[in-house]
């Protein structure tokens, strides 16, 4: 009994009274987002880094205790984390987060997905019902989520909704007038080939008028075999690309051969904040990515 | 019909109000006011749909192509992108690009509705499993050495053999509870409720309550589903003092500390009718566990677990190969597994080890003869994935029990001074994360004469089945 006492003590003292928002953020995306939303009324909590793949994390006792604590998940959504996040939840037992929750926040519900598979088979490989859940790669979708974000994170702590209104003007402000450089510095991108190495881009290439030619995956996520890659040497051949791009998380391997045998270059994208040196930051991570695409057609 | 009847009515009343021209005519000017009225108000509709198609058209074009929108806009700002700009005039032809943002204030677009008797059908998936074992003796008649134990503490036999099919059923009750429902059947065709459990979803202060049939939370592996094993069999010590894996129907409690130091404690009453309880003694309360999980990252590419815990269990006429067990079993665990991943990211190369310490004893009758034993026993394993896909895996377990008294020389609990251990050595393929090849090698000595054992597994996986655990 006194043990069960003393369990209750600890539950009690542990919920301070007038706590910052707890964010617990899948993505480092969505955790700079939170920052630049939240400002010091959060604390913000990100559960993997741009080293790590965000599809298979592992259930890890550290994630569980976070997300035990939470006022709020910001993730992706869209079944990206289908393989961990789910697990992680069940094990925290904290209901503010659970699905459907205001204290549940996708950004992916909040955008346009696109490539909602028609056929949803697993031998297609690692697809998702909702649609490409990649939309990172594309900075103009920060603006609607980080909208929704300042709504919600106002309607969790409605005595800073002042605080998040103003942080969110702030932000679309900078952010439009970044939008504009990177648009304005990306533009000898236009309709250029490139070769991908996880079909994760879409958003990117729309943004920037990218062109894929080949993804170096057979279907997503299934490792490409030597005779897959042949193949896609064959199509560089008849449709050759100016470069071949892959997200830092991933096995450098396969792009690194294809540029060897294409001759064109491989580079490598932060993908997320984080990813890369120069991806400090949110506004970090597009900088880098512009630039090093730039840098890989001078090549 | 409709129209005839009112051609009818309308003959009818003709001849009625025939003279009277001049209501006629009010009625034709109140008629053709409507018409025009109505004329006019379509045209509105009409214009403000051709207004609001343009509009579109700027909104997709932006999409597409904000350099062109930002120059014309001339603020250099890609704002007409989130809010379409309302200068149709300016409007490029529309772009082949579909849109791919919306505004935050229309809401994304309902996801396709299920069939309405599917909607709330439970995640159906299913584990399939097979095997193929060539070993120098029969795996059907080895031993452990010294333990009496139960039906499942052994290999697959000999030649191809199904293992273990499950079936699982999984949703959420309402919003309090979700269920959990999972069928094994047996190469021999038996069915057996392996899990049949209600979890809390709602409870506060990080309580969970299970009830029902289940896997017990203590040491590392035997709340794991056999097909999450990291190889295709159990320990030596999980099959020599828990018959594999210990479930049986009970109610657990388990909390989970706010700290940012993973800690969990849970304390479980089952009803003692699986070995190596027996009977469900004490009113059907036969066996109480108690288990705390403690856990946390040590930088960012390693991570541990580690657990302790205790299961109390009380047998009655237990029976093992004709002989019979009355008494108390106790058993400790001490468990700690440690994960490894450049980076944290375990997709190319990455690995787990693990080690769990068991001690306990058996006291009571065995035979209608009194004995008490203490038996120790461990294992340590280690698997590395050296390329995507591709895993292999080492793992030792020993036993040793104490000597039995001089009437029981020559029973199963004799182990003639013999300890049993094992060593395996493990190869694996995944085709996905739904699909695995495993090549095993163990060199059994857990009865008297070795035993050299290869076996090949498949296992595989389909339907929502849920994420696995750490």
């Amino acid at each position: 009994m006194r043990k069960y006492l003393l369990f209750a003590a600890l539950a009690f003292a542990a919920t301070p009274a007038h706590a910052n928002l707890n964010v617990f953020a899948c993505e480092p995306e969505w955790g700079a987002l939170s920052t630049e939303i939240g400002g010091d009324k959060v604390s913000v909590y990100t559960a993997t880094t741009g080293a790590q793949d965000p599809h298979q994390i592992q259930a890890r006792p550290s994630l569980i205790a976070k997300a035990r604590t939470a006022d709020i998940t910001v993730c992706d959504g869209a079944e990206l984390e289908i393989g961990w996040l789910p697990m992680i939840l069940q094990q925290a037992n904290n209901a503010k987060i659970a699905p459907g929750q205001p204290g549940a926040f996708d950004a992916t519900s909040f955008v346009r997905l696109q490539e909602q598979p028609s056929r949803l088979d697993r031998a297609e490989g690692d697809i998702h019902a909702a649609g490409n859940p990649h939309i990172q790669t594309d900075p103009r979708m920060m603006l609607p989520v980080a909208k929704a974000l300042a709504a919600r994170f106002s309607q969790l702590d409605a005595a800073n909704a002042p605080a998040y209104a103003g942080r969110l003007a702030d932000f679309e402000k900078r952010w439009n007038a970044a939008l504009a450089k990177w648009t304005a510095q990306a533009a000898p991108l236009k309709g250029v080939n490139i070769a991908v190495q996880h079909h994760a881009w879409i958003y990117m290439e729309q943004w920037l008028g990218l062109h894929e030619v080949v993804p170096l995956e057979p279907k997503p996520g299934v490792p490409p075999s030597s005779g897959y890659l042949a193949q896609v040497l064959q199509k560089l051949q008849a449709t050759p690309a100016k470069f071949v791009i892959r997200a830092a998380y991933e096995d450098d391997r396969p792009s690194t051969f294809i540029a060897e045998h294409a001759s064109i270059p491989a580079i490598e994208l932060p993908f997320t904040v984080g990813g890369t040196d120069g991806a400090k930051d949110l506004f970090g991570l597009y900088d880098d990515t512009v630039n090093r695409m730039l840098q890989g057609l001078k090549k | 019909m409709k129209r005839f009847l009112l051609l009818f009515l309308l003959c009818a009343a003709s001849p009625a109000f025939a003279s009277e021209a001049s209501d006629i005519a009010a009625i034709k000017a109140q008629l053709g006011a409507m018409q025009h009225d109505y004329d006019s108000r379509i045209r509105s509709l009409e214009k403000r749909l051709a207004k609001a198609e343009g509009e579109l058209k700027v909104a997709r074009a932006a999409a597409a192509k904000p350099v062109a929108v930002a120059s014309t806009a001339g603020t250099g700002t890609a704002q007409s992108f989130d809010r379409p700009a309302a200068t149709p005039t300016d409007a490029p032809a529309p772009d082949a690009a579909p849109q791919d943002v919306v505004a935050d204030n229309i809401p994304p677009p309902p996801a396709a509705p299920p069939a309405s008797n599917n909607a709330f059908n439970p995640g159906i998936a299913a584990v399939l499993n097979g095997f193929y074992v060539a070993s120098t003796r029969d795996t059907q008649k080895q031993t452990i050495r010294g333990i009496p134990a139960g039906d499942e503490a052994g290999l697959p036999s000999r030649g191809f053999s199904l293992g273990e099919s499950e079936v699982s059923l999984a949703a959420n009750i309402d919003p309090y509870m979700s269920g959990f429902l999972d069928f094994s059947m047996a190469d021999d065709n038996s069915l057996e409720v392996e899990e049949a459990y209600i979890l809390s979803k709602d409870l506060p202060y990080g309580l969970t309550i299970k009830a029902g049939r289940f896997l017990s939370g203590i040491g590392y592996l035997n709340e794991r589903h056999a097909h999450d094993w990291t190889f295709s069999d159990a320990a030596l010590p999980y099959r020599a003092f828990l018959n594999s894996q210990y479930g049986d129907d009970g109610l657990q409690v388990r909390w989970l500390a706010p700290t940012d130091q993973f800690l969990e404690f849970g304390a479980e009453i089952f009803r003692g009718d699986s070995y190596p309880a027996a009977g469900a003694t004490h009113g059907g309360q036969g066996t109480a566990t108690a288990f705390m999980h403690t856990g946390n990252d040590i930088n960012e590419s390693s991570s541990y677990l580690a657990a302790l815990s205790y299961l109390h269990s009380r047998a009655d006429n237990r029976e093992t190969d004709g002989h019979v067990f009355t008494g108390n079993d106790d058993l400790g665990i001490a468990s700690l597994v440690y994960k490894w991943a450049p980076g944290g990211n375990p997709t190319i190369n990455n690995l787990t080890l693990s080690s769990e310490l068991f001690y306990g004893r058996e006291k009571g009758t065995f035979d209608a003869l009194p004995f008490s034993q203490d038996r120790f026993g461990w294992y340590a394993q280690g698997v590395y994935q050296f390329m995507p896909r591709w895993s292999f895996g080492l793992r030792y377990a020993g036993l040793s029990t104490s000597d039995p008294t001089a009437s029981l020389i020559g029973s199963p609990l004799d182990g003639f001074g013999h300890g049993p251990h094992a060593e395996t050595a493990l190869l694996e393929f995944d085709t996905s994360e739904f699909g695995r090849f495993r090549m095993q090698y163990t060199h059994d000595e857990s009865d008297l004469k070795p035993n050299d054992e290869v076996l090949f597994q498949y296992t595989v996986i389909y339907g929502p089945h849920g994420a696995h655990r750490y």
